[in-house]
Parts: C-alpha cells; sequence; structure tokens
C-alpha cells in the first residue's frame, strides 16, 4: 500500500497498529500531555493508578462483573434483515453486504458511554476520590456518569453547555434524578467544549478530592489510552460473536465520531486485521462547505484540551464552533489515536450531513423497529450507500452506539412534526 | 540571557523592593486603547509587563481573563497584532521587560520558529505558556531558550519537591509561583502559606520568585511583596478595564486613566511592603 502525503507529513507505518501510544502518551506527533502545571502531578498519578489496576485481576474481574450484571453485556450483534434487503434491493439483488449492528444502545443508561465511565469510576474509588465530575455534550456521557455515582454513592457534577442543556432536556432531567448536579455553562460558545473547558477549571481548582472522568478518547494522556481499552470491549466483544455467528471477522466496520470512542472501542480490536476495512463518519452538519464538526475532513494539527489533534480553527489559532444537528458529535476537535490513524490510512475517514442523519435515522426506525441516537444515525447514513457496493458475502458492521429518545425532539423539530 | 528582565529584578534587590508585574489582555477592548495602556504602565509602577495573547479556550483562566480575551478577539486581536503591540511597546519603552502569556495553540498554528523570530525582533523577553509543562518542553521551551528568550514556569501547590527540580529545570526569568489551586480571578490565598511556598522554593532556586493569583488591591499586594521577589496581578486589573467600557464594551475616556489608578495604587502597595524575607542582594 503506498501512503499518500498528509499536510507534509509521512508517518511511518508500524508493524502493529495497537502498541500505542508511547510513554509520553503520543501516538505519531498526535496526543501528549498539554495541561496547566497544576494538574501534571495528578495527571501522573492517574496514569501509574491506571498502570497499576491493569496489571491487577482483581479490578479486572470487579468491571467484568458490572459489565455483565449491571450493564447488561455483551450487548448483541444483531443481523439488520430489513436493511440488508433494502441495500440488496438498491443493488438490483445482486449485491449488497449483509449488516450487523452491535447493539451499545441495549446497554443500560441507552448507549457505549457507560462502558468506559464504570472503569474510571473503579479507578476513582481505588485512588480514594469522593468527588466525581464530567463534560457532556447530549448528555449520554454525564448521565452514565450521574448513574455510576448514584450506584456508588459518590459525589458528581456535570458541565454542559447551556446549549446543550437546552436541546437534550430529557438529559438534562435524567442527570437530576440520578441526583447529579448539572451546571449549565455559559462560558464561550456554551457547547462541549466549553463544557470541558469548565470541566478543567473545576478540577484545577479542586485537585485533591476531584477525579474527573473524561468521556471520550480525547484529554491529556493516559485518557485517550485509557477510554480506549475501557470502550475495547465492543470490539472484542463483535470479534468473537461475529466467528461464532459467520465463522469468520467481518469485512467492514462502520462508527460514528465526535470524539471517537466508540468508535475506537469497535475498531481496536481489528486495527491489525489488516484485511478489515474500516471507516469513521464524522459529522458534517450543514455540508463540509458551511459549518459542520468534522475536524480530520476540515480541520488541521493543533493543541487543545491536553492533546495534539486535528482542532477546527481559523487562521489564528481560535477554535471555531463546529455544527451538528447531534449534540454527541459538536466538538471541534478528535481523539489523537484517530488523527493518527487518519495519517497513517489504516482507518478511512468519511462524513454525513444532518440530513443525511436524519435520512438514516427514520430509515432504521421504520425497517429495524430500532430508533437510533442521532450520532450512529450519521454512521448508518454512509453504511447504507455504500453497502449495495459490496459483494453479497461482506459482512458489515456498524456500531449503534446509543439510542434516539434522546433526540426525538430535535428529529421532530426538523422534520416540522410534533 | 534576558538582560531586561534579569536587570530589572538585580536593580530591584539592591533598592530592597519587590516588583510589581501587571498583566493586561493584547487588543482588549481594542488594538489602539492596549497601545496606550501598556505605554502608561511602567509610569503607574508597572515593574514588568505580562502581555496576554488571546485564545478561545483559556483553560486556566476565570471569568475575568476569559472576557478579556473574548472582548480581544472580537476587536480583531491577532497573534501578529500582538506582536506589532509589543513591537510598538519596545520603541517607546527599551527598560520594562516584556513577557507574551496564553496558550500553545495559536504559537503553534503560527509556527514556533517564526514566533520565536518575531517575538525577538518585537523586544519581547519572555513567554509564559500555561499549557506547556516540562513534559512538553521539546515543544517551545528549548527552542525559545535557544532564540534567547526566558521561559517562564509556573509552579502550583501541586508542584511538590520531587516534580520541582523538573520545573526549574529550563525555567528562566523568574518563577511565577501560582499561589492557589484554581483558576485566575479566585480567591485569595492565605499570606501564610504563601510564605512557606516562597520559602520553600527558594530553597531550590536562585530565581527571583513572582507570586500571582487572587492579589486584587494595595494591601493584598503589599502582603505578597513582603514575601516574594515579584506580585503579579491580572484579573483585578481586567476588572477595572471592563468596568470603565461603555455599553457595548467599547473604550471610554476614563479607560486606560482606570488602569493607571489600580497600578499606581498597587505599586504603593508593594513599595510599602518590608520585606522580611529579602534574598541577600547576590547581584552587587
Amino acid at each position: 500500500m503506498t501512503m499518500k502525503e498528509a499536510g507534509g507529513i509521512k508517518p511511518e507505518i508500524p508493524n502493529s497498529f495497537r502498541t500505542g501510544p508511547d510513554e509520553h502518551g503520543h501516538f505519531g506527533i498526535y496526543g501528549g500531555r498539554f495541561v496547566a502545571e497544576t494538574l501534571m502531578p495528578l495527571i501522573l498519578d492517574l496514569e501509574r493508578h491506571y498502570e497499576a489496576a491493569r496489571q491487577d485481576s482483581s479490578f479486572k474481574a470487579e468491571l467484568d462483573h458490572l459489565l455483565t450484571h449491571y450493564v447488561g453485556r455483551p450487548s448483541p450483534l444483531y443481523f439488520a434483515e430489513r436493511l440488508t434487503e433494502h441495500a440488496r434491493e438498491k443493488a438490483g439483488g445482486a449485491r449488497g453486504a449483509k449488516i450487523y449492528f452491535k447493539r451499545e444502545e441495549l446497554n443500560h443508561t441507552g448507549a457505549h458511554k457507560i462502558n468506559n465511565v464504570l472503569g474510571q469510576i473503579l479507578l476513582a474509588r481505588r485512588m480514594g476520590k469522593k468527588r466525581i465530575i464530567a463534560e457532556t455534550g447530549a448528555g449520554q456521557h454525564g448521565v452514565a456518569t450521574a448513574t455510576a455515582c448514584a450506584k456508588f454513592g459518590l459525589e458528581c457534577v456535570v458541565y454542559m453547555g447551556a446549549v446543550d442543556v437546552e436541546r437534550q432536556k430529557p438529559n438534562v432531567f435524567r442527570m437530576n434524578m440520578l441526583g447529579a448536579k448539572v451546571v449549565p455553562v455559559l462560558s464561550g460558545a456554551r457547547t462541549l467544549k466549553d463544557a470541558m473547558n469548565e470541566a478543567l477549571r473545576d478540577w484545577v481548582t479542586n485537585v485533591e478530592t476531584t477525579f474527573y472522568c473524561i468521556g471520550t478518547v480525547a484529554g491529556p494522556h493516559p485518557y485517550p489510552a485509557m477510554v480506549r481499552d475501557f470502550q475495547c470491549v465492543i470490539g472484542e466483544e463483535t470479534r468473537a460473536q461475529m466467528l461464532a455467528a459467520e465463522g469468520r471477522l467481518p469485512d467492514s466496520l462502520f462508527a460514528c465520531i465526535g470524539g471517537g470512542s466508540n468508535a475506537m472501542g469497535l475498531f481496536h480490536p481489528f486495527l491489525d486485521d489488516r484485511q478489515v476495512e474500516i471507516y469513521g463518519v464524522e459529522a458534517a452538519g450543514y455540508g463540509l462547505d458551511k459549518k459542520h464538526a468534522a475536524s480530520l475532513a476540515g480541520g488541521r494539527p493543533g493543541v487543545l484540551h491536553g492533546n495534539r489533534t486535528y482542532l477546527l480553527m481559523d487562521e489564528d489559532g481560535q477554535i471555531e464552533e463546529g455544527h451538528s444537528i447531534s449534540a454527541g458529535l459538536d466538538y471541534p476537535g478528535i481523539g489523537p489515536e484517530h488523527a493518527w490513524l487518519k495519517e497513517t490510512g489504516r482507518v478511512t475517514y468519511l462524513s454525513a450531513t444532518d440530513d443525511e442523519a436524519l435520512a438514516a435515522f427514520q430509515l432504521c426506525a421504520k425497517l429495524e423497529g430500532i430508533i437510533p441516537a442521532l450520532e450512529p444515525a450519521h454512521a448508518l447514513a454512509r453504511a447504507i450507500e455504500i453497502a449495495p457496493q459490496k459483494p453479497r458475502d461482506h459482512l458489515l458492521v456498524v456500531n449503534m452506539s446509543g439510542r434516539g429518545d434522546k433526540d426525538l425532539f430535535t428529529v421532530a423539530d426538523h422534520l416540522g412534526g410534533m | 540571557m534576558s538582560s531586561r528582565i534579569e536587570s530589572r529584578f538585580a536593580e530591584l534587590a539592591r533598592s530592597r523592593r519587590a516588583a510589581l508585574v501587571t498583566f493586561v489582555m493584547a487588543g482588549d477592548p481594542d488594538l489602539e486603547t492596549s497601545g496606550a495602556i501598556l505605554k502608561a504602565l511602567p509610569q503607574a509602577g508597572a515593574d514588568l509587563i505580562e502581555l496576554g495573547m488571546p485564545f478561545t479556550d483559556p483553560m486556566a483562566d476565570g471569568p475575568a481573563i476569559q472576557a478579556a480575551g473574548l472582548r480581544a478577539l472580537k476587536s480583531g486581536a491577532t497573534l501578529a497584532k500582538t506582536l506589532a503591540l509589543a513591537a510598538d511597546f519596545r520603541a517607546h519603552d527599551r527598560q520594562t521587560p516584556l513577557i507574551l502569556m496564553g496558550y500553545y495553540n495559536p504559537i503553534y498554528v503560527y509556527g514556533v520558529d517564526r514566533f520565536l523570530a518575531e517575538a525577538k525582533k518585537a523586544g519581547v523577553d519572555g513567554l509564559i505558556v500555561v499549557d506547556l509543562p516540562p513534559e512538553e518542553d521539546a515543544e517551545l521551551c528549548l527552542p525559545a531558550i535557544d532564540a534567547g528568550l526566558s521561559f517562564v514556569r509556573l509552579a502550583t501547590p501541586t508542584t511538590d519537591s520531587a516534580r520541582l527540580p523538573a520545573v526549574l529545570a529550563h525555567t528562566s526569568g523568574f518563577l511565577y509561583y501560582v499561589s492557589i489551586t484554581g483558576i485566575t480571578g479566585a480567591a485569595a490565598p492565605e499570606h501564610a502559606k504563601v510564605a512557606a511556598a516562597v520559602a520553600r522554593l527558594r530553597r531550590h532556586t536562585d530565581l527571583p520568585v513572582a507570586v500571582g493569583f487572587g492579589v486584587k488591591n494595595a494591601e493584598s499586594a503589599a502582603a505578597i511583596a513582603s514575601v516574594a521577589d515579584g506580585v503579579v496581578v491580572g484579573s483585578a486589573l481586567v476588572e477595572a478595564l471592563r468596568k470603565s467600557l461603555d455599553q457595548s464594551g467599547k473604550a471610554t475616556p476614563q479607560t486606560v486613566g482606570a488602569i493607571v489608578d489600580l497600578v499606581r495604587d498597587l505599586a504603593k502597595g508593594v513599595r510599602s511592603a518590608e520585606r522580611g524575607f529579602a534574598r541577600a542582594d547576590t547581584s552587587a
């Protein structure tokens, strides 16, 4: 395979795509630890505790027990029969991949977010931290964090952009019900990036007592690697389930990407199976030539929230607001490992617009009786476009990373039918 | 290396008083007013100047400095214009040390080498970049030292003795002690804790130690000045500026004066301080 140069950077193609990051938290030139000095000792401490927990079989046993009995894992790998028929009809019957859903929306709290949160909360307990903070965009990570904090009797503060508080009201109610304090963030653009700024400000202030539970594969090292590791259960299960169902590995994987944690969780266990095509789908909002949230397609490398990665920004390096119909994808950055996987060419990054996601959302509801969240509807939009081009024995997996209850008002608004 | 910072602290050590280090945001509320404020600062009693480089996402700053950055960006501030502002100030004042303070992304995007060359040419003496800990020294700190600029590091209450040597390793000019765990503009620190922290830092370094975060008036400035080599004031100045603006956020005839008055007051506080812990003058 020949490698295209991306922006003058020619990344080395490694023997394995699964060994990163290096000891400084770098995936190629991406990642790192770009934080204020106040936080540095904590981040180093977190890294030590995480390394110790990883080596400790009782940590894994405790987490596995929770994933089974509290989350309801393993989540099914479901053959989406009518969607497959739909793709084959589009292809005139001769072609059309077999479409499977990895049903992360069936997890407790309705999304993949809980996988990571339980891992981090167990770690926080080991570190003796009694106060948990989190940022949230769509509210799924906030709900998952509030849930785990309720279960373990921990104080929980969730920062959420004031704009997102408005457009994701059901999740705000859920967090309140679970005993969390939701703080609407009024600074900056009042969305996810500002919620993350505010969570970092809280952390800088309350370093001694507080654990910051980051919801995606971004932030300073060790967060991108740690969150990925906790989400890898998605890909590991998919692997085993597909082997059981079809006797071989899938041929292609699709997942939506905001920060990129559901995608990284699905992709990572397959990165060294070079025959598996991997597609990440960013939010193209109103279109890539208009306002969107596709950091890889429309951004360039920069440094924000503790890591170097692709960012949406202006000429002066000022961060620009993303736009997506989906609050969970509306982030002007992306996890650093995705930036690296893009540049090495191992993963193909595509995008889907608001309208394409809405169409896929409706199609999935009507054909499969599954109302997806708007986030995975982006992945679905590209999957149903590519599926008809593939042979009939092509095994395609879409990560159904969340359920759509939280989006019903948004969708109704757009479709004009309340 | 950065002779202006070193000579200024040496000079002040001889006069047995602490430095008043004032922070203002470049381009707040507009470039012209910002330039006028800069030029008025030394006369009003500022011994060193920190000039903020506006950034959309200042994760270690409180509401006052966040708002200042957004006002500046709204008025059209960019890193190139901040450098021009610095050059303009330097043409007017050859002595007062000027330190650029901000976040890494605008510098990274501008290009590290280009930024350092232009900053040096503009007469900038040092840099404070909040989100570059020693672990990321290769990014900007080491190239800045090579380019002849000081890299002023922050030490915080969480920087323990085991970590301090790493923090001090490539710090030059002075050490900036952040007196609280928190964001800029937060509550004032306890005096006794600051005194103990400064004493601890002095066991590890001969660099002057400036203390910031939470200094709001002449009284708190005097208290810090009695134990440290420098007192950094930022949020209070930025707030004074905000209060002088008209309803649409534009400068008024009172804006420059509002800053000058507060700096005069702070300078009085700093100069009145009894320097019980003054460092022996080693430069004479």
